[in-house]
């Protein structure tokens, strides 16, 4: 008779893939600080997203048309006729704005806690080229529902760079494959929205984690656990193993995140228009603008800083070299900050005025960008978007003369 | 840190009430009093819809055996929706052909499965009660939300051949008590008029739709025009009351496993000094 | 870390209070995934009954109708292609029709079907589903001079009666599906529901 052993099974294993090894690298043996905060939950719950995302994108391409004439009927097909694809519809739209939700409180985790600083700057960086492909995944995959602000969504930010002084023209019509937002453009987002870029996502996702796992996790003290270590076992006194103390937490924040995620699935798909917005259920009409349009909220502060730039020259691309650089900014973090010290806990005054205005600037750019413009909202644009390069911009300069608290040689 | 987390809900908030507010202007928008469990009411809304939409307009992404979510049975559905060469499966649409509906009404009247949500139910509400007759229009009629609009009032015999009323108030406090007061549909706008001495005045003109004599009275009309709305609000959705009450079940569960994981967390945590 | 402190039970118990209710919060969400992958309300009412109209049938003569995407036959039998059925019982498979899922109980008779003369078959073969062709010529010389007419499938030469019933020793294991069918009248039937609509 023979009888199943698990070591015995294991063993084969480990003998041809590195199971238990991965299994003790990045789990069991992976040491985290033991100090992580709320804000620690944000990565793990991007994973989830990413996931979920990924799964009900699956089963929505089983039923979706990437056809401009059917496109839009496919998704009201999707929504009542096939059992439950209403369900996974909406689990899909409203991982797309959570996706953005998440991954903005990540990013500002990784700002306050200075995550960014040596010796994480290429994790930082790894971080924004996921943040930028997941902003052309937003951008392609919001065009195949195939309404009318999908398809003037499109239309203006592939405009934008028509803008771009000589090759501009040619480049939108070789990004669109025809003169207007067409059945060919729709089949291109749609290969570049299912195929391609989750495969970026994916890839750079799995780079993410390796690059944090070499290097450790910071926390919210920004001291590294790695400089204390316990002389008999060679392990860091102030980290804990990632599992079980990590995966139990983070199983909390992954059913906290649901209870909210769920209560939008089932109760508010819409969230008030932020989420899916009314005019998205009037099919594209490539001859009827829609009277106000504006992208998902998500995009909004940069499309406000859009805006809020004139025109100097006979050229509007300088609005587009604002966005592109408010985006691309983050990538010059980690040699912009003098800071003795990484955490917001032990930095000075002038730092901490200068994360809240950055904050309240990007929050209210966001707001702004929703709505019409009006002159004032224009020029208080403007003055906010001074403020958020002036965040970065002026770093070297008040990180250094800011008055810090000492750094702790231990976590609290 | 705790003080970001206060900051950032605060703003949350503040948004949220704000995009309410950005809306407003143009006409009054009046909230229908429509419940979208009522079973009966939505029954009338379905058949409103079939007697006075569906003629013109489709609903192509809507199948008739769905109806049997209102608490039709087929044989009802059979009988009183489905047209005679049709089949229960079949998606509401309906005779006319494309072309003669541009020649008649100079655009294809719109489908209508997800007007609703397109529109909103509000404005839904307010538009199917402000027709006016106007004999300069082809139609011969006009509407105060919607200006110039193609369709012309198909339910006119139930309503009545409503008038537009305006009045000029010199004083907006006055004007607003007089729009507050009006039933009906109703909208105030700033009319700038330059004097012979060349000062502009400006007066506040309360335009508003009185209802003519028809088959019902006014309130019974608004009712009627409430039924179709809340079957429309349905149309837009099928699965809205569904995916609503199964919200309930999910989160309650949700909500034990929650407490079943904070435990288990701080089980393990008291490891950790 | 003090181990001795821990209270495994309670710990063991979290766990699995913990991964149960876990596990069935999985089940939960893949269940919606799983059950959207039948067959959607288009494709329920593009495969929803069809009726046909038997009047015009000449005897002897077959008539093709679509359900469900697939070929249905409908066949007016005369009486001496019934009478072939009581010599044809001898060398098919399930004379009887005790493959229950093969056909509807109304139609487990020697006929295979509700009216001894109508006759309505899935024309797709059991073999490895092409669809045979009607072979009421008797006795030919591909088939034999012993051939009463029926079907013949010419893909992997499996051969059925005039019942659809599989000869013995061809490919095709089972006799030909017969669908379930209604009279609504005397000359309309109903393809693919065994009641009359409400």
């Amino acid at each position: 008779m023979i009888k199943f052993d698990g070591k015995a099974l294991l063993g084969w294993v480990d003998a041809r893939f590195p199971l238990t090894k991965l299994w003790k690298e990045h789990l069991s043996e992976y040491y985290a600080p033991k100090n992580f905060n709320f804000w620690y939950y944000f990565g793990s719950l991007a994973l989830l997203v990413l996931v979920l995302q990924i799964v009900s994108g699956i089963w929505l391409t089983m039923s979706y048309k990437p056809d401009m004439t059917q496109a839009f009927a496919s998704v009201e097909y999707i929504m009542r006729d096939v059992s439950w694809g209403w369900l996974i519809r909406y689990m899909h739209s409203t991982g797309a704005s959570m996706f953005f939700v998440v991954v903005y409180l990540h990013m500002l985790r990784g700002m306050m806690y200075g995550s960014y600083r040596s010796p994480r700057e290429l994790l930082w960086l790894i971080g924004c080229v996921i943040y930028l492909a997941l902003m052309a995944e937003a951008f392609f995959g919001y065009l195949l529902p195939w309404g009318q602000m999908s398809y003037w969504g499109a239309q203006v930010i592939v405009n934008l760079f028509a803008s771009i002084p000589v090759i501009g023209p040619d480049l939108a019509v070789w990004i669109r494959g025809d003169y207007t937002i067409s059945d060919v453009t729709l089949n291109r987002f749609f290969a570049f929205h299912v195929v391609a870029l989750p495969i970026v996502l994916l890839l750079l996702v799995v780079v993410h984690i390796i690059a944090l796992h070499e290097v450790g996790s910071n926390n919210p003290d920004g001291v590294e656990i790695k400089k204390n270590k316990d002389p008999v076992t060679h392990l860091p006194r102030d980290g804990i193993p990632f599992h079980p103390y990590y995966t139990v937490k983070d199983i909390v924040g992954v059913v906290g995140f649901l209870i909210i995620f769920s209560a939008i699935v089932f109760w508010a798909p819409e969230l008030g228009g932020y989420f899916i917005e009314d005019n998205n259920f009037i099919p594209a009409d490539p001859l009827k603008t829609p009277e106000h349009i504006a992208p998902v909220w998500y995009f909004t502060p940069y499309y406000a800083m859009l805006r809020a730039v004139p025109s100097y020259f006979e050229t509007q691309v300088w609005g587009v070299i604002v966005m592109g650089a408010a985006v691309l900014i983050f990538f010059a973090l980690p040699w912009l900050d003098r800071s003795p010290v990484k955490s917001i806990r032990y930095r000075g005054p002038i730092y901490k005025s200068f994360l809240a205005a950055f904050i309240l600037s990007f929050l209210i750019l966001g707001y702004l960008g929703v709505l019409p413009p009006t002159p004032f909202r224009t020029a208080l644009a403007q003055f906010l978007t001074v403020v958020y390069f002036a965040f970065f911009l002026a770093m070297p300069w008040y990180s250094r003369i800011d008055r810090c608290k000492p750094e702790p040689e231990r976590v609290r | 840190m705790n003080q970001v987390l206060k900051l950032l809900l605060a703003i949350t908030v503040s948004m949220a009430t704000g995009a309410a507010l950005a809306s407003a202007g143009g006409v009054r928008l009046d909230q229908p009093a429509a419940d979208r469990l009522d079973a009966a009411s939505l029954q009338r809304g379905a058949q409103a819809f079939v007697n006075y939409c569906l003629p013109c307009h489709t609903a192509s992404f809507m199948r008739y055996g769905r109806l049997t979510d209102l608490g039709f049975t087929e044989a009802q559905i059979k009988a009183a929706f489905v047209p005679p060469e049709g089949k229960i499966g079949d998606t509401m649409t309906n005779a006319m052909r494309p072309g003669d509906a541009k020649a008649w009404f100079g655009a294809l009247p719109p489908d209508l499965s997800v007007i609703a949500r397109a529109r909103g139910t509000r404005w839904l509400y307010t538009y199917l009660r402000g027709f006016y007759v106007d004999e300069t229009k082809p139609t011969g009629w006009n509407n105060l939300v919607f200006k110039d609009v193609g369709m012309p009032h198909v339910m006119w015999q139930l309503s009545g051949l409503g008038r537009l009323v305006e009045k000029e108030y010199a004083a907006h406090g006055e004007a607003e008590a007089a729009l507050s007061k009006l039933k009906g549909v109703a909208e105030l706008v700033e009319k700038h008029e330059a004097s012979k001495d060349g000062k502009e005045t400006v007066k506040y003109v309360l335009r508003s739709v009185e209802a003519g004599k028809g088959a019902m009275q006014p309130d019974q009309y608004d009712s009627y025009v409430v039924d179709l709305v809340n079957f429309l609000d349905y149309l837009g959705e099928p699965a809205k009351n569904k995916r609503i009450a199964m919200g309930y079940v999910v989160l309650a569960f949700l909500l034990v496993l929650f407490v079943f994981a904070y435990l288990l967390k701080r089980e393990f945590w008291k490891d950790v000094h | 870390m003090s181990e001795s402190t821990v209270d495994k039970g309670k710990r063991r118990f979290l766990v699995a209070t913990t991964s149960a209710a876990g596990g069935l919060a999985t089940v939960g969400a893949a269940a919606p995934f799983l059950l959207s992958l039948q067959p959607s309300e288009r494709a329920k009412a593009m495969g929803a009954p069809v009726e046909f109209d038997i009047g015009k049938l000449e005897a002897g003569a077959l008539a093709t109708v679509e359900w469900r995407g697939q070929v249905v036959w409908v066949m007016k039998r005369t009486p001496e292609m019934l009478a072939s059925l009581k010599k044809t019982a001898g060398v098919v498979n399930d004379p009887e029709s005790k493959n229950k899922g093969q056909q509807p109980d109304y139609a487990r008779n020697e006929w295979r079907s509700i009216k001894p003369e109508i006759l309505v078959l899935v024309g797709i073969c059991t073999h490895l589903g092409c669809s045979p062709t009607k072979r009421t010529d008797l006795a030919p010389a591909d088939l034999g001079a012993d051939w009463m007419g029926g079907f013949f499938c010419p893909c992997h030469g499996s051969k059925f009666d005039l019942a659809g019933r599989v000869y013995k020793n061809v490919p095709a294991p089972t006799n030909l599906v017969v669908p379930p069918h209604a009279y609504l009248s005397d000359t309309r039937i109903l393809i693919g529901a065994d009641t009359k609509p409400a």
